[in-house]
């Protein structure tokens, strides 16, 4: 079968960038894994998230600027697919237990405001300004950034609504169809995958932490490593978190999501009682109410990243039609890939920012 | 619906289920006394507000959850009755303890 663009990998980051393509008017194949594959996308936390992004990297900090502002048109969009997402944007807390976190934190936003000139919207609080609006604090918080253009959702309807947008546009979702080869012809690209051999103009590697391995087969040197995050869920619970926060976030339907770890463990996506113990004892700390709750799962995802965190966003220069978007923050990001890294992907005139995510920038 | 096979059991145990006091054999699990006293649902689904009532009785589906001696969204199927046990229907998601909160 003949496409003008296949995209690899069906998650978070495929489905947006699909969904983007087909907008536009491309014929778009979806080749996504199986059920086992690594998948981001299933395992993540769900913050539509500013703060904190590219406070050491002006260009990441306007590109999810980019991507936050174009949320609620994304949001607005889904709804024709009639999952509710559960999208809100009322703004977002990180906390500080003392007083080496809160300048840190300061830091690190007024960088952030000034990387963004000025776009960044934020605000510190001291502990009694918080408690005013999380009741529930504990006295151990400090203070807490905050910023208003902050959100979240639920990621996996979110995923769900992706691939049902996208195939109402008419893409074809093939999954359990993992890649073997990827072949220049003619101008052309030919993959060969589980289910078949299918050819098109263009390629876009959107499949994570396998971007490595399938950039190497196109003369593509992708860095890309895993870094674990384990994650609790409580009990539903009634609403007592009207905002997400860094660590501690309510979902719509009540469950609490408790995370925020980071661990260097290769491709084990397991989980650990001392790191569960970590994460545990940090909410309870923000917020005592939860030591009553029960847990009623937990499990560990692997984020990808690059050496400096931020999107690789490249075309091969020896395989011209072939994108490498590799990135975490999928999530954040959907927006941006399924709008302007479209404008990119299809030659148009596009965000110049985009240019910034190239490779070029790990060479010295 | 639901009967004792062994007729020897004694039905000496107080439970206050919604309110109402029941007689029901010692060593039964709070959702089997549940199917006993003949209730028509022990819980409301969080989410859509169903009625349920417990399933699979051995710990795993979490359909028989209960507000046991005030703690919420208890597997009722794991629960032994005891004398004086207070058992309400489970409504909703449960709130959290305000006992918990920091003065």
């Amino acid at each position: 079968m003949q496409y003008d663009v296949i995209v690899i990998g069906g998650g978070m980051v495929g489905a947006a960038t699909a969904y983007g393509l087909a907008k536009q008017g491309q014929k778009v194949l979806v080749l996504d894994g199986e059920d086992l594959t690594l998948s981001a996308s299933k395992a993540n936390f769900g913050l539509v998230w500013v703060q904190g992004k590219g406070w050491d990297h002006a260009p990441y900090a306007q590109w999810c600027q980019i991507a936050t502002n174009l949320w609620p048109e994304l949001s607005d969009e889904l709804k024709a697919t009639q999952v509710d997402i559960s999208y809100q944007r009322r703004g977002g807390f990180d906390f500080c237990i003392n007083e080496q976190e809160w300048q840190e934190r300061e830091s690190m936003m007024s960088a952030l405001w000034k990387n963004t000139d000025g776009m960044f919207e934020y605000e510190m609080l001291n502990h009694s300004k918080l408690k005013k609006m999380i009741p529930e604090i504990s006295k151990s918080v400090i203070g807490a950034s905050f910023s208003p253009q902050d959100g979240h959702v639920d990621p996996l309807a979110l995923l769900q609504a992706l691939c049902k947008a996208m195939q109402n546009l008419g893409v074809t979702y093939m999954g359990n169809c993992l890649v073997e080869a990827i072949t220049p012809t003619h101008g052309e690209y030919v993959v060969k995958g589980a289910k078949g051999v299918f050819t098109a103009g263009k390629i876009v590697l959107c499949a994570g932490l396998a971007n490595g391995q399938l950039g190497e087969q196109l003369g593509m040197n992708i860095p890309v490593v895993a870094e674990r995050g384990q994650v609790l869920i409580t009990e539903r619970l009634k609403p007592f978190l009207k905002w997400p926060t860094l660590n501690v976030r309510q979902t719509a339907q009540g469950t609490v999501q408790i995370g925020d770890s980071h661990e260097d463990v290769g491709l084990n996506d397991g989980t650990t009682p001392e790191v569960l113990k970590q994460i545990a004892q940090r909410a309870v700390l923000m917020f005592p109410l939860l030591s009553s709750v029960h847990l009623v799962r937990a499990w560990g995802g692997l984020r990808i990243l690059t050496p400096d965190g931020n999107p690789i966003y490249q075309q091969s220069t020896s395989n011209p039609g072939v994108f490498s978007v590799t990135c975490h923050s999928g999530v954040t990001l959907a927006a941006a890939h399924a709008g302007p890294l479209c404008d990119w992907i299809l030659g148009d005139s596009y965000l110049p920012v985009i240019e910034q995510f190239s490779m070029d920038r790990f060479d010295v | 619906m639901f009967k004792v096979l062994d007729d020897n059991h004694e039905f000496d145990t107080q439970i206050s289920f919604d309110g109402k006091d029941h007689l029901v054999p010692s060593n039964i699990t709070v959702a089997a006394a549940a199917l006993l006293i003949g209730v028509k649902s022990i819980r409301e689904t969080p989410v859509t507000g169903a009625k349920r009532m417990p399933l699979c009785m051995m710990g795993v589906c979490y359909e028989c959850l209960m507000k046991i001696d005030g703690v919420g969204n208890q597997r009722s199927c794991q629960t032994l009755v005891r004398q004086g046990m207070v058992i309400e229907r489970q409504i909703g998601a449960t709130e959290v303890e305000a006992e918990y909160y920091e003065a």
